[in-house]
């Protein structure tokens, strides 16, 4: 799996504002992930909602996500860290 | 006993459980060997160790035990307190500390 067809699974599955994925071995890819969705939620709920959206491929093909997860409020605020 | 029912007994007789691939002296993954780190960081060297690697019955259940596709994955009294990204985002702020204490208090 590349990078960009994680993104593109995540964005399917998720309304998101922003989500950026890295990586190029095919296994570990690093995510930022910016959702209205994560509002209310905590962390193992956000990160929770992007498994979901990969299904069974987080199981057999993806080793590991690295995510850091964001409400668009949220977001905001670290940009202006 | 099912394999669920093996799990819930393994995180609520246990204080702090880590399901890790590979054990705490010979870890087998980097997240898994970062988050035995964080623990010891903390002071905590009496956890009970899960090697998912040794058990494809427990590595195929936790994954369902949590609704958590990925290893390691960290409980404090019975509780799922999450995966590598979220462990050190809790230690980082000071609440990983605090979980431990009252799970050894």
């Amino acid at each position: 799996m590349t990078a960009n067809e994680v993104r593109s699974t995540i964005m399917n599955g998720l309304p998101c504002d922003h989500v950026e994925v890295l990586g190029d071995d095919g296994q570990h890819f690093e995510a930022v992930i910016v959702s209205p969705q994560f509002a209310g939620k905590n962390k193992v709920q956000q990160h929770q909602l992007v498994y979901l959206t990969l299904g069974e491929r987080m199981r057999a093909e993806i080793h590991a996500l690295s995510m850091r997860t964001f409400t668009p409020e949220g977001w905001t605020q670290s940009a202006m860290k | 006993m099912s394999v669920q029912e093996k799990i819930r007994k393994q995180v609520t007789e246990n204080s702090v459980v880590l399901y890790m691939k590979g054990t705490p002296q010979s870890p087998q993954c980097g997240f898994s060997g970062a988050t035995v780190q964080i623990l010891h960081a903390c002071g905590v060297e009496n956890f009970a160790a899960v090697d998912v690697l040794a058990d494809p019955e427990i590595r195929d259940g936790i994954k369902s035990y949590a609704n958590w596709p990925t290893i390691p994955q960290l409980y404090i009294k019975g509780e799922f307190v999450g995966g590598s990204d979220i462990i050190r985002e809790v230690f980082q702020q000071g609440e990983l500390q605090k979980l431990l204490q009252t799970a050894q208090a």
